[in-house]
This record gives C-alpha cells, structure tokens and sequence, in this order.
C-alpha cells in the first residue's frame, strides 16, 4: 500500500507584476482605478508524493512546473493552499521550523553549472552541508561521510579538492545529487536535471538516481519535457496545463490511454525512433500566459471538444476505472 | 553533380600554446533537396562543421585545408562579398536561439521587408504583402498584427517560425539549421520540424538539419552523419543508422536511450565523456570509451570504409569485414 510523503491541496500562487504602487493605477472608462497585474502560476494544484515513488510532472513551457517546485520546498511562499509533510503543515513555517524539513527535503536544479558554487571546491561544497545537518560529527567523520558520498556517485574521492569548472556537466550533476543527499532526505525535487546534458550523460544521472532510490527508498518529484525519460523513470505521472493538474496517472496506463485532450497532443507529439510518422494532433494556438485567473477549462482556448460548458466552469479531477485521474468535461459526459 | 561537396575539411582553432584541430579530414555531400542530419555529443564540433560550411567560422578559427564546393563554386575561395551573396541567397543558417538573427529593435515585419528590398527593387507596400503572405505559410495566426509587433512580443516558436519565413523570402537550396528546435517544448518541436520538413520537401530545398537527439532526426533526415571529436565516424541512411548501427560510438548513443531498456532498468551509459580539442586521444579518438578497443585503434586512425549498411570508420568493423573477404576466398 503507497503511503504519502507530501500531500498538496488547493495550492495557487500568483506574482504580481506591477510591484510599485505608482504604476498600479489605470485610468478606465474615465475614472482611475487601481489595477494589479499578475501571472497566475499555480491555479489550484491537488497533489499527493508516495513514499518510495517518482511522481513525474509534464507539461510546457510556463506551466507552472518550476513553481510547483518551489513552493513545495519552501523558495516562495504559496498565495493559498497547504502542503502537508507526513502529518505536518509545512507552508507557513518560519526559517527556524522549517530547518527540520530542510534536511529532509533537496531540489536538484537543471543547470549543474549555476547551482553549485565555483569558488568552492568538492569538498568544501559537501562539509558544509553534512557538519551542518549533524553538528556532533567530529572532522573525521565528515571525511569520511565525503568520501563515501562522492565514490557512491562516480567521483573518486581523490579529486574532491577541485572546483566545479574542472568537471564536466554529467560529473557536475552528479555532484550536485551527492550535495542533495549529503543530508539523507527522503525527498528530492528534481527541476529539469537533465536537460543540459547529453543522451549518454542523462543515462549516467538516471542511473544513479534510480540506484538511490533503491538504496533509501528516497521520493523524487521529477519534472522533466522528455516523455521517453518519464516512461522509463516515473512511477506515476502529473500533466500540468496553465497551472493545474489535468490528468495524473500511472505511467503505464498514461502512455497506453491518455485521455485528457492536452494529454494525447502531448504524447502524439514525442518524436519517436522509427520513421513511420504518426501525424501530430495540432494544438491550435500557444500558451497563453495566464494574467487573468482562469474561469472554466484552462485547456479550453486550444481544445478541440471545448463547448460552453467549458467557458463556464473548471471540470475537476475525475478517478477513472483504470486508476487514472482526469480533469475533463467532455470525459465526464462520454462525449470523448 | 552533387549541389554541395565538402571534401577533406579541417578546420583549426589558433591559441597561443598550438594549433587545436576541431575538424579533421571531414568530407560529405548534400545533393539538391536532400537532408542530412549531423548528430553527436555535445563538443564533437556540430556546430563548428555547420558554420564552416558557409565559411562563417570566426577567430580564433579558421579552414586550414580541404575544399567546400558549391556547384562548381569553391566556398573556401571566396572573398567577403561573394561569400555574403551566397549566404543569404542560396545557404540559409538557422540557429537554436532565434534571437541571433532577429534584431530585438525592430518589428519583425520591417526585418522581413528589409530582407525583400535588400534583393529585390519593389515598393514598401509590395513587400509588406509578401511578408505578411510568407507570416501566413508559415501558419503565424493573425500575421497582420504580428507584422508590428517586436521580437519579444512573440513565443520561441513564434520566433523561430519568423526565422523560418525570413528565410523563405530568399528562396535558398540549402538550408543549415542548428539545433533549430532543441530550445523548443515538445508540442511545439514537432510542429516546427514538420514546418521545416513541408517547407524543405514543397521547394526542393536540401537541408542539414544539426541535433543530438536521434528521435527528431529519424522523422527528418534521409541521410545521417555521426560526429565524434571532429570525425565524421559513421555515415548512412538513417533508417539503417537507427535500426542497425555499426560504430560503437552510434551503438552507445542509440544504446543510452531510455526506451532501449525496459521501464525502471538501469539505462545502459557510455563510460567517460567526449575529450576537448587539447586532449584528442591517439589513434581512433574514441578508444577510451570503446568496449571493443584494441591495441591497433590506440595507436592508429581507422579509415572509412563501406560496411554494405552504412560507411564506418572502426577497426572492429574493418576487420570483420576482412574476415569475410578471406574466407570468401578460401570458398573459391
Ligand atoms: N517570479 C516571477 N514573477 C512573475 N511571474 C513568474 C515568476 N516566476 C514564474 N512566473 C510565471 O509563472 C508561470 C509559470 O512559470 P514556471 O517557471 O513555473 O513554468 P515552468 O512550467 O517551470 O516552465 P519551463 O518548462 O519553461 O521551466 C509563467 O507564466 C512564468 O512566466
Ligand atoms: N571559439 C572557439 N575556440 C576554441 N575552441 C572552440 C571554439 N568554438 C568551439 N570550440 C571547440 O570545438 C569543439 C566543437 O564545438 P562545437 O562544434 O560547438 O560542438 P557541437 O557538436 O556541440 O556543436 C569543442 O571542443 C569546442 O569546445
Ligand atoms: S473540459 Fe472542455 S475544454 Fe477542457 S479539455 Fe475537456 S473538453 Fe476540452
Ligand atoms: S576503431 Fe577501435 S576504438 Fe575505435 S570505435 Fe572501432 S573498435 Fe572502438
Ligand atoms: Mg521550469
Ligand atoms: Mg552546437
């Protein structure tokens, strides 16, 4: 039986914009009127993370991926919703309370060249971390943490006096990962890891994060655009759209029966090693960039089967008989 | 004739210590409307074999030897006015970040109609109308609108779409695009490579289309190059390339896909990683990293041969094939 790790539900989180007062006033229809601008990032997200399990998230561009990450661990505070850590509320704790969770909770961030620091050396990069989180370790202890951390990702531990620039992008990562879990956490976000990377690097840091796993029954949150990634990699699978959830499933069920309409252009558009080549279903339209909040489908200026009902309410996540989850009018009348 | 011919191309980087060599001994041909893909890791010198083509390698690089012909026309000849006469008419580059091209000042319907008016004497308005008809082919909704509208105001799709018209306008054979869509989310990926592929199919255009992923190549290319730290190491249709590779080096690419192994299976990852320029190793370049290697491909270069599926330059292919040969002989 999956037991959760994090539970999410109701998280929104918008950003204004327009910050200074001065240019929040607008003149409209011949009277001034105070107007915010905002980007309605997360729209009402319902998540739960399993204990043990990779819960990936797709979707495009400015969906709200990258957000989601960061208010899970805590970056940005959420503008409503709760997040829940086992049996603690974790969203509105201060600096002090939240250090517990730190420890239990790493991101690992897409680029390895940004998210370390170059005028730190392996070592230095790692002791500060591990003595932090266990101050009752002496200096030995630490080094020999270290070296352990450093042979379990690939590193020799030899080269720990030298700094990121001297290592490659897939050696960086890896790095990166042996920082996350210096301080043992059940729980890693992953933003991206490997979208810097080459095909035969990518292998070598999937490799390793599923060998983690394994070893300390770690949860990872996975977001990633690289479909073939998910198939191999999730446990279950979260397809985001303008800030909510559409369909979440697992793997195996989302690739053999998308449902959602965003879910099937999604899947009909990954380029595939063979050279039949399936016709893309066309999405019409890009992205919208969501200033207003949405009212009705958040799919509904590029799906297909949208009629008023969609202009006119959110459809909300439906369970279906194959134990996936969809937020879809259409499916819920059988008209699709 | 072959429309393009690049022949025993090197090209050096100068820095103060030595030469460093980023393409060596590099030959291919493109004919009219073909398309090639060029893949390898990152480092193996893509990009550098894109830009030389066209001449565009900047210092410190420069073509040490070789010959880059188009038609009759010898590329590596040509003086800075010849060669900007070629680019623009008939080879046109199309790189990963669109903003390299487009001038971020002016609205994209002016670049347009700058491009027209740079090669053709017709009115303002005469070249607002075909701008905004070649915004339409390539399926820019509303292209009257975005006519006036600024390079930021538009998506990364968006703008590689305008890319795309812009080199429409010049009506190229060939056209060069490095990593056009690797900048792209997927839904969007897909619909630009279609773009490109109706585009270059509709006109008779060739195009080398430059990635490292291997699922987009398969859709687009007939013809595939491999590149491994400046080498061209196998070359083949694609198809065979993917279903049936013979270098080790295009074995371990197609090999470290995740759908080649089952679902949550170790990927299986090529050990090490593409050396740079200043530390080329000896002989096949590849050999640290090959699971085959033997003393030979440590101290000597293999040469491209035709293994009867796709051209390799791997001693283990070679002596296979030699094998063969001789027992051939003995049967006769
Ligand atoms: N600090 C911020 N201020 C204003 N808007 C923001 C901010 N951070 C994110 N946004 C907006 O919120 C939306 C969601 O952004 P987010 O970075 O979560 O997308 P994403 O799904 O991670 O996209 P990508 O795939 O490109 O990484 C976008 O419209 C983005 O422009
Ligand atoms: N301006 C430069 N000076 C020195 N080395 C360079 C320069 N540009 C590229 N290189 C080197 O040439 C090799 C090939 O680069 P490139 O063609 O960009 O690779 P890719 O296959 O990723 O496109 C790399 O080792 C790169 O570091
Ligand atoms: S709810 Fe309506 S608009 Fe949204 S995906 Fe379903 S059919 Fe399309
Ligand atoms: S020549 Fe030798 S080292 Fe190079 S790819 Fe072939 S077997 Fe491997
Ligand atoms: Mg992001
Ligand atoms: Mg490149």
């Amino acid at each position: 039986m999956a037991t959760p790790l994090i539970q999410i539900s109701g998280l929104e989180k918008a950003f204004s914009t327009n910050e200074s007062w001065f240019s929040q006033w607008r003149f409209h229809q011949g009277k001034l009127k105070r107007h915010k601008d905002s980007v309605h990032a997360l729209n009402g997200v319902n998540l739960t993370i399993n204990q043990g399990e990779t819960l990936c998230v797709v979707g495009e561009t400015g969906c709200g991926k990258s957000t989601l990450a960061r208010v899970i661990m805590g970056l940005t505070t959420p503008s409503a919703g709760e997040i829940h850590y086992l049996d603690q509320r974790i969203d509105q704790l201060n600096n002090r309370q939240r250090m517990f969770f730190r420890r239990r909770m790493q991101m690992v961030f897409q680029n390895p060249y940004a998210s370390l620091n170059p005028r730190m050396t392996v070592y230095q990069t790692l002791s500060e971390p591990i003595s932090f989180h266990n101050p009752q370790f002496s200096q030995a202890q630490v080094d020999e943490q270290i070296d352990e951390l450093l042979e379990s990702v690939g590193i020799s531990a030899s080269s720990s006096d030298r700094y990121p620039h001297e290592f490659s992008g897939g050696q960086r990562q890896r790095i990166s990962l042996a920082r996350a879990l210096s301080v043992e956490p059940d729980f890693i976000v992953a933003d991206e890891p490997l979208s810097a990377l080459d095909v035969s690097v990518q292998a070598q840091v999937l490799n390793l994060m599923m060998d983690k796993q394994e070893e300390r029954n770690l949860s990872y949150l996975f977001i990633t655009h690289d479909l073939a990634v998910v198939e191999h990699f999730a446990t279950r699978v979260a397809v985001m759209y303008l800030g909510r959830v559409c369909e979440l499933a697992p793997t195996r069920t989302l690739f053999s029966a998308p449902k959602h309409p965003y879910t099937r252009a999604l899947l009909s558009a990954i380029p595939r090693l063979d050279s039949n080549i399936a016709q893309p279903i066309r999405l019409i339209g890009e992205v919208p960039t969501p200033t207003e909040k949405p009212i009705g489908c958040v799919f509904q200026a590029r799906c297909p089967y949208a009629n008023q009902r969609c202009y006119e309410q959110s459809p909300a996540m439906v369970l279906q008989n194959d134990g996936s989850s969809v937020a879809c009018h259409a499916i819920e009348e059988g008209r699709l | 004739m072959n429309l393009l011919s690049v022949s025993n191309l090197h090209v050096n980087f100068h820095t103060k210590e030595r030469e460093l060599a980023a393409l060596i001994d590099v030959s291919f041909t493109l004919n009219r409307g073909e398309r090639i893909a060029i893949v390898g890791e990152s480092g193996a010198g893509k990009s550098v074999l894109g830009f030389s083509i066209v001449n565009l390698i900047g210092k410190p690089g420069y073509i040490e030897s070789g010959s880059i012909k188009l038609e009759n026309k010898e590329l590596t000849k040509m003086n800075l006015r010849q060669l900007q006469e070629i680019r623009g008419k008939r080879i046109a580059m199309i790189f990963q970040d669109p903003m390299m091209t487009l001038n971020p000042v002016i609205t994209i319907g002016d670049q347009l109609v700058e491009t027209i008016r740079s090669h053709t004497k017709i009115s303002y308005k005469d070249a607002r109308n075909i701008a905004i008809e070649k915004l339409h082919h390539v399926q820019i909704a509303s292209p009257e609108r975005r006519f006036n509208q600024y390079p930021h105001e538009l998506s990364g799709g968006m703008r590689q779409r305008v890319i795309i018209a812009s080199v429409l306008l010049l009506n190229p054979d060939i056209i060069i695009a490095d990593e056009p869509t690797t900048a792209l989310d997927v839904t969007i990926q897909a619909e630009i490579l279609q773009l490109l592929l109706a585009i270059c199919r509709d006109n008779g255009v060739a195009l080398v289309l430059i990635s490292h992923d291997l699922g987009v190549v398969s859709k687009v290319a007939e013809r595939t190059l491999v590149m491994y730290a400046g080498h061209i190491v196998e070359e083949g249709p694609t198809l065979e390339i993917i279903n049936d590779p013979q270098h080790p080096y295009t074995q371990g690419l197609l090999n470290a896909l995740p759908q080649m192994t089952l679902p949550g299976q170790r990927l299986n990852q090529i050990q090490g990683s593409m050396p740079s320029l200043a530390e080329r190793p000896s002989g096949c370049a590849f050999h640290p990293r090959c699971p085959y290697a033997t003393q030979k491909c440590r101290e000597q270069q293999p040469r491209f041969i035709y293994s009867g599926v796709s051209s390799v330059a791997c001693f283990l292919v070679e002596d296979m094939l030699n094998e063969f040969a001789e027992q051939d002989q003995e049967a006769n």
